[in-house]
């Protein structure tokens, strides 16, 4: 190996260990972070919007061919803004996907487990919610709304 | 070396097959800009529905294009490297196990039976004809490299004792390892959970640990598309700049190879990061060894730059000297030797720059909550596999079509132009895919025509327009770039034959060459690569198979939302209803 090589190497090897750090720091230190397992909420078969205090809520989004239930069917809700919501999802049917648009809440709905992430709406608005994993003939028209305000 | 009989048709056909197929699947990569953008607002077109065509796309594209064009490049460059005949009985059945398997998944989709896209995520379920193609294809395009390649390598070996094995091998070989260590696990899922339930034989699956089984999969299998593309960058590629030319260093290019036995497999939860019943820590760790495939990605952006300023020097000595200035010389548009090929490479080279960056945004943990599953995901992955790899199979396939064929290219002018209009193309459709993505979550695998870009419909987004916009006329332009690498493809084919048919490569040498025998041993490198493949992927298979998943599913196809059983149930019991169920 040249020295043009070994630095090569090595700045590279620094760049990706930096981008690592990175990413470990915004998970853990910003808690940023991604689905996990989880074994102690069992699937659920209808949408819920508890409430748990002022401005903390629980919501279990059911996904079916081919539309959200968030709360006993309905596809719409309403929150204040601010609000810090323990989201759940899972599906009644077959695989889709969970996005709120212009969140980090970024699920696949899975037949048989669940899905958690915890998110802070902290700007008033309409949030999309978007099916984007292929669920069958009605894809394209699975989408629920969010409106916080 | 001379070529005949049913070899040449062999190796011919394993390119030319692949490239035809790909007029479909184009043909539904332009139609799906149209659709999501709206230009069509409907189910389907010509009695093709979106999503049917859209599992064409992504099986004709990447599943069959890819492995029969590889198996047929490979058999080249390994009986060219070897100087060994190959066994026609042993390419006969490869051939007839990837042409008949593809055949049989074909008739599935193009009928409507399989329209589960090219990932084929249980609970949806195909025709049972869908998945044991699949099966035939990948098996098939195993027996080469067990029954011809081995076999020849090991008599090779014997021949020449003191020598190691061509670069070109080495590369074949390694991508080869790879590919049949990665086979097993969706053949597993394949043969124990998705053809039992397509059969009726099981009813329920647990569709979590499918989609764990496919990524292990089909993680490591994009590097199966890539490393042909590799050898080809480490042992072409400088003879194509010059005739003087040379790879920079042999040794940095069998550390890269050996790079990705090692890594290519540990990785595959990336593509799961946003999936529940998997602990993440699994997910960060299969992160972390996904920054450790992009190094060799890196030595050879490095050894392929170092080769061309190596090559470009010693054809112009004036330029000793230049540390940038030599970026001018090379051949971007010659038609003298094989210069024509440089355009091919270049295009799917800055492409692939564009990959490899967007590529470790994706894969970069918790950053992948904003690009997942959006349109940025296509949009990235054409700039690879459409990329690089497509630049460089179109090239050599242009190059093996002229030699088996007896024949020089004809229209070079036009194949110089093709890559240059679709790298032009590709800039704006992945662009838009990406940037659409990324900023306003546009999802990928949607009609999104019918809807979200349907003023008239209740869920209108008018903020995706632009992007929409922007990817129809870039894909627009790669549909045409296309079409142009078609007429020189089939002038040459269709041309008489003037020499006799060969098969040869320009193989560069080493400008830096040491006998490497650690890196050279492969054997302990495969096992290397399979002990830390099943160690990282222990713990996240037994969360999919136990902890995360309370229950299994029924099978589902994709036009009811009512289990597949019950639908053939309530056929049964009134006959006279209507043809609902296909099977
Ligand atoms: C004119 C050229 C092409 C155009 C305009 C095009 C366009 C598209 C579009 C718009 C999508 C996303 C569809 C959606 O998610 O709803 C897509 C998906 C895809 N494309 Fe292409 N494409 C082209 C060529 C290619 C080529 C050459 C390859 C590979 C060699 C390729 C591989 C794929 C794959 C694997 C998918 C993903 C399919 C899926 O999500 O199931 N495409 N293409
Ligand atoms: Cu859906
Ligand atoms: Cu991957």
């Amino acid at each position: 190996m040249d020295r043009a090589e070994k630095i090569g190497l090595t700045l590279a090897l620094i760049m990706l260990l930096g981008f690592f750090v990175l990413v470990v720091y915004a998970a853990k230190g910003l808690k940023i972070d991604i689905p996990t397992c989880i074994t102690d909420v069992e699937p659920f078969q209808q949408g819920k919007l508890i409430k748990h205090a002022d401005k903390r809520y629980e919501l279990h989004i059911l996904a079916k061919m081919w539309l959200f239930d968030f709360n006993e069917g309905a596809t719409q809700i309403k929150l204040p803004v601010g609000s810090v919501v323990d989201v759940y999802v899972t599906s009644k049917d077959v695989v889709h996907g969970v996005h709120i648009n212009d969140t980090n809440f970024n699920v696949m709905a899975i037949p048989g487990t669940v899905g958690y992430l915890r998110v802070k709406f902290e700007k008033p608005g309409v949030y999309h919610v978007v099916c984007h994993e292929f669920c069958g003939v009605g894809h394209h028209a699975m989408e629920g709304k969010i409106v916080v305000e | 070396m001379r070529v005949e009989g049913a070899i040449r048709f062999i190796i011919l056909s394993e390119i030319v097959f692949p490239i035809v197929l790909l007029i479909f699947g184009i043909y539904h990569g332009v139609m799906q800009v149209l659709y999501r953008a709206g230009f069509i607002k409907a189910e389907s077109f010509l009695g093709i529905d979106y999503y049917q065509g859209l599992t064409l796309h992504g099986v004709i594209n990447v599943i069959v294009f890819t492995t029969i064009f590889i198996v047929g490049f490979s058999n080249a460059l390994v009986m060219y490297a070897l100087k060994k005949p190959l066994r026609e009985k042993v390419q006969w059945i490869a051939w007839a196990m990837m042409i008949g398997g593809t055949l049989m998944a074909a008739w599935a989709m193009f009928t409507g039976r399989a329209t589960v896209l090219y990932t084929f995520y249980p609970p949806l379920i195909a025709h049972w004809t869908f998945y044991l193609g699949a099966v035939l294809l990948v098996l098939g395009s195993l027996v080469p490299f067990f029954f011809d390649w081995i076999p020849n390598a090991i008599a090779w070996k014997r021949e020449n004792p003191d020598q190691k094995i061509p670069l070109a091998v080495f590369g074949t070989f390694v991508n080869f390892i790879l590919w049949t260590i990665m086979i097993v696990p969706v053949a597993v899922e394949i043969l124990f959970q998705l053809l039992p339930l397509s059969l009726g034989l099981v009813d329920e699956i647990n569709p979590l640990l499918a989609r764990t089984l496919f990524w292990f999969f089909g993680h490591p299998v994009v590097y199966f598309w890539l490393l042909p593309a590799y050898v080809a960058l480490y042992t072409i590629l400088p003879k194509i700049v010059s005739e003087k030319g040379k790879l920079y260093s042999d040794p940095a290019a069998r550390l890269a190879f050996v790079l990705f036995l090692i890594f290519s497999l540990p990785v595959g939860l990336h593509h799961q990061f946003t999936d529940p019943g998997i602990t993440n820590t699994w997910k960060l760790i299969h992160a972390l060894f996904t920054f450790g495939v992009a190094l060799p990605s890196m030595i050879t952006a490095f050894t392929v730059a170092a080769s061309l300023e190596y090559s470009v020097k010693v054809e112009h000595p004036e330029l000793k000297d230049s540390k940038f200035y030599w970026w001018a010389f090379l051949p971007y548009f010659k038609m003298e030797g094989l210069k024509w090929l440089f355009p091919f490479f270049f295009s799917g080279l800055i492409l692939f720059f564009i990959g490899g960056i967007t590529g470790i945004i994706n894969a970069s943990y918790n950053v992948n909550l904003v690009v997942h599953n959006t349109a940025y995901v296509p949009g990235h992955f054409h700039t690879t596999v459409g990329g690089l790899v497509l630049m460089v199979f179109f090239g050599m396939a242009l190059y093996m079509i002229a030699k088996l064929k007896g024949t020089d290219v004809k229209f070079k002018g036009l194949a110089m132009i093709s890559p240059y209009l679709w790298l032009a193309g590709q800039m704006i459709f992945s662009n838009a895919m990406m940037i659409g993505g990324l900023l306003e979550g546009w999802p990928r695998r949607t009609n999104s025509g019918l809807t979200y870009l349907n003023p008239d419909s209740p869920f209108y987004r008018p903020d995706w327009e632009g992007y929409a916009l922007f990817s129809v006329i870039g894909g627009v332009i790669m549909g045409i770039a296309f079409l142009i690498y078609l007429v020189p493809f089939f002038a040459t084919l269709l041309a008489p034959s003037t020499k006799e048919s060969t098969i040869e490569f320009p193989f560069a040498e080493a400008y830096h060459d040491e006998p490497a025998p650690l890196l050279n041993n492969l054997r302990t490198w495969t096992v290397a690569a399979i002990v830390l493949a099943v160690l990282s992927y222990i713990p996240p298979l037994y969360d999919a198979a136990v902890r995360g998943v309370f229950f299994k599913s029924p099978a589902y196809i994709e036009k009811f939302p009512v289990p597949l059983k019950q639908l053939q149930q309530s056929k049964k019991e009134e006959p006279s209803g209507q043809e609902v169920v296909r099977r």
